[in-house]
């Protein structure tokens, strides 16, 4: 992975407005956000916000300390070298034919994926894994004609205590 | 309790005694309330000028400025206040009318989303969807503005929250977790800079608007003597240390004094205090300081190493690491080479002495800001606008005292200077205000002459006329050759009958020597007065081309020594 990619979990207060001041923050500074993941965490009133940004070491320290600078912003830690990275995908993929269909559900097999809806034309698959194994699924079967894709970005834990 | 005797309640318990504001339909509840409030509300012409005038307050008194406005228009025209504020790290409290809760959302007659449209430029913003969180809210407003690196805050509060009924006055219900702002200074980086400075045999200092707002300049002062270190500031620096002291070289940047540009890279170690380096402080950063070690003071981790690589930073309050740096260096005596080195700097200072002595008429600038110089006492406040006027008055003008000197420095808002003075008078009505301005700026805020005549503010507004955007046209002429695109301002209005359309007394200036007559009669007679000063629009400020190195200035830097 190249090494200017960053994992940043941060503990930020479950109140309207914060998602848009955190995004509005990297897009004022000139950062690009890769993905962004928010959700309840195990604190009531306080969310899990889990950011992918590519930065150079000035660049990640500068948009960390803007983002500790937030009121709403509680903690943060870049987890990059530490962290589980999971992202959920569902792809919904043309069949073209029966021999396709058996193909594709191999290939489900393989990656752990499940078939969530069949249709005659079309089969939606749901996979999780990191970026690689999305990204190398979706290229397995894209010969075969994709209808749709929705990712939800990545979501990362440290591993250990 | 209805919501909006909250709000003044609340305001009354922070010590608030005046706010800035302007009445409108969403604001209605809350300003029926303030009718029988003990409350000292001043009427401005322009919100714009609301937000200014809590910056000037804030500024010039250190306190949390406050400042009103309705929905939607109302909460637009604070915009540029609001963003003046943050750009500079003023404490200001902006309080927006918003439309009853039900509505949001609807594009409801003036409605805004005013917290999103000022997200990048306040610290932080609440919206109470219940009269009961009022307190509280105004309270974490004051707390958050005023503490830490200072900045604007914004509540939002919809009509019907004004007008509800409070089930108990309870000030404690909004925590900030995360808000955690560091005073104290690792005591390892402040032995540390004991180090460098005992190493050092060229040592600078510069300050910033920081050590103003941390009230460090007595620390200030104790450092620079005790190290006999010249100190410069930066443009909102101005004050942060006796200007007419011997070790005073005055202001870095642009617009900087020679003595300060021409010698900073010669230093061996900068003593960077409450300062964010910006770049109309430092010129091009690769030819900023490039062999001289940097220690960086500063309460805002984020600016360390924003800017400028620096070799040792200390996050914390200046006055707490300034005292701690001060205790270290008991009993340090600085070595024969930074006396040598300070005493050569000292001459260099006398020599490069920037002209301000001219008979010419029209009159040069230098000479209106002497003369100004003149009139008033250390205890005056300036508050400049933004343009040739601002930096004739930051490089010419020397500043005694903290909080003296105010401008628009980040964002550099025409149209700030005379708003901010209005703020500033209220909130030393002691001292003289004077305000600078060009002829341009003043005419974005001329409705305030209103302002200053019906609460009788005895501030007085100098309006320096070149007939041009003067800032603007010098660039055209000096780096554009010539082509002066929309710069000429014609021959309107005619000041002296602006202002006395107002019922402010004014007066047109044009020889040496009236300035300073007016003024001292002015602040004598303790009453509003508009100076109309006409000055030789031709005359240009030496500066640093944009992308120049910090000793690369351009133009002719005229000397006081070559006057015969
Ligand atoms: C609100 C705003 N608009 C435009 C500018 C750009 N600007 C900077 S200085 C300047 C000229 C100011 O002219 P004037 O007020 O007459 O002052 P002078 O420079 O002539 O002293 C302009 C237009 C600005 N700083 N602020
Ligand atoms: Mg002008």
């Amino acid at each position: 992975m190249d090494s200017d990619y960053h994992v940043i979990s941060t503990l930020v207060e479950d109140k309207p407005g914060v998602l848009q001041k955190v995004a509005g923050m990297f897009n004022r500074r000139g950062f690009n956000i890769d993905s962004i993941t928010v959700g309840s965490s195990e604190v009531e009133g306080q969310s899990r916000m889990v950011i992918s940004v590519h930065a150079d070491k000035k660049g990640l320290e500068q948009v960390t300390k803007q983002l500790n600078k937030l009121v709403d912003v509680i903690k943060i830690k870049d987890i990059t070298k530490t962290a589980v990275k999971r992202e959920l995908c569902l792809v919904k993929v043309n069949i073209p034919n029966a021999k396709a269909r058996a193909e594709i559900m191999q290939y489900s097999n393989i990656f752990r994926a499940h078939i969530l809806d069949v249709t005659e034309q079309t089969l939606m698959i749901e996979l999780t894994g990191d970026k690689k194994k999305i990204n190398a699924f979706i290229s397995l079967v894209e010969s075969y004609g994709i209808k749709r894709i929705a990712r939800t970005g990545l979501t990362a834990m440290s591993r250990g205590v | 309790m209805r919501g909006g005797e909250a709000i003044i309640e609340s305001l009354k318990n922070m010590g608030v005694k005046t706010i800035f504001g302007y009445p409108g339909g969403q604001t209605i509840p809350f300003y029926d309330m303030l009718y029988d409030a003990d409350m000292d509300h001043i009427l401005v012409r322009h919100e714009q000028a609301a937000a200014h005038a809590a910056d000037g307050y804030a500024r010039a008194s250190g306190r949390v400025g406050v400042c009103l406005a309705t929905s939607g228009p109302g909460a637009t025209n604070l915009v540029t206040g609001i963003g003046t504020a943050y750009m500079d790290s003023s404490p200001i409290v902006a309080i927006t009318g918003q439309v009853p809760t039900h509505l949001i959302g609807n594009d409801a007659f003036q409605e805004a989303d005013i917290i999103g449209i000022t997200m990048p430029i306040t610290k932080h913003s609440y919206q109470p969807k219940d009269p009961d969180l009022i307190p509280s809210m105004i309270k974490s407003s004051f707390e958050i503005a005023s503490t830490g690196r200072p900045g604007p805050v914004l509540i939002d509060v919809p009509k019907e929250v004004q007008e509800g009924e409070l089930t108990e006055f309870r000030d404690d219900l909004i925590q900030t977790p995360g808000y955690n702002p560091t005073v104290k200074g690792n005591i390892k980086q402040i032995k540390k800079a004991f180090d460098l400075i005992k190493e050092s045999k060229r040592p600078m200092i510069l300050a910033g608007a920081g050590v103003i707002i941390a009230n460090a300049c007595c620390e200030l002062k104790k450092l620079a003597e005790t190290i006999n270190a010249p100190v410069m500031t930066s443009l909102l620096g101005k004050g942060a240390f006796d200007e007419t002291d011997d070790l005073a070289l005055g202001m870095l940047g642009m617009h900087g004094r020679k003595v300060s540009n021409d010698y900073i890279n010669e230093s061996d170690l900068l003593i960077a205090i409450g300062i964010r380096f910006s770049d109309r402080t430092t010129g091009r950063l690769d030819s900023f300081a490039p062999d001289t070690k940097i220690i960086h003071i500063d309460i805002d981790p984020a600016e360390i190493g924003k800017n400028v690589d620096v070799d040792l930073p200390i996050v914390g309050d200046a006055r707490n690491i300034l005292e701690s740096l001060n205790k270290v260096l008991d009993g340090y005596a600085p070595s024969n080479d930074v006396n040598d080195w300070t005493n050569m700097i000292k001459v260099k200072k006398q020599e490069l002495l920037p002209r301000v002595s001219y008979d010419d008429v029209p009159l040069k600038p230098q000479t209106v800001i002497k003369e100004i110089a003149e009139a008033l006492t250390p205890e005056a406040i300036l508050t400049t606008d933004v343009g040739q006027n601002q930096m004739w008055a930051a490089h010419f003008f020397d500043t005694q005292k903290p909080r003296k000197f105010i401008s628009s420095g980040g964002l550099g808002t025409m149209g700030f200077g005379f708003p901010a003075a209005i703020g500033a008078k209220v909130a030393c009505p002691e001292d003289p205000v004077v305000s600078i301005n060009g002829d341009g700026g003043f005419l974005m805020v001329c409705q305030e002459l209103a302002t200053v005549r019906e609460y009788d503010l005895p501030v007085i507004a100098v309006v320096l006329e070149n007939r041009t955007l003067g800032m603007v046209y010098q660039w055209q002429s000096l780096l554009y050759n010539n082509r002066h695109s929309q710069t000429l301002l014609g021959n309107s209005p005619d000041f002296v009958k602006l202002a006395e359309s107002f019922g402010v007394n004014a007066v047109r200036i044009t020889e040496p020597g009236e300035t300073k007559e007016a003024l001292s009669s002015a602040i004598k007679d303790n009453e509003p007065i508009l100076l109309n000063v006409v000055i030789d629009s031709e005359e240009a400020l030496p500066m640093l081309p944009p992308g120049a190195g910090i000793n690369e200035m351009i133009g002719e830097y005229k000397l006081e020594k070559d006057v015969i």
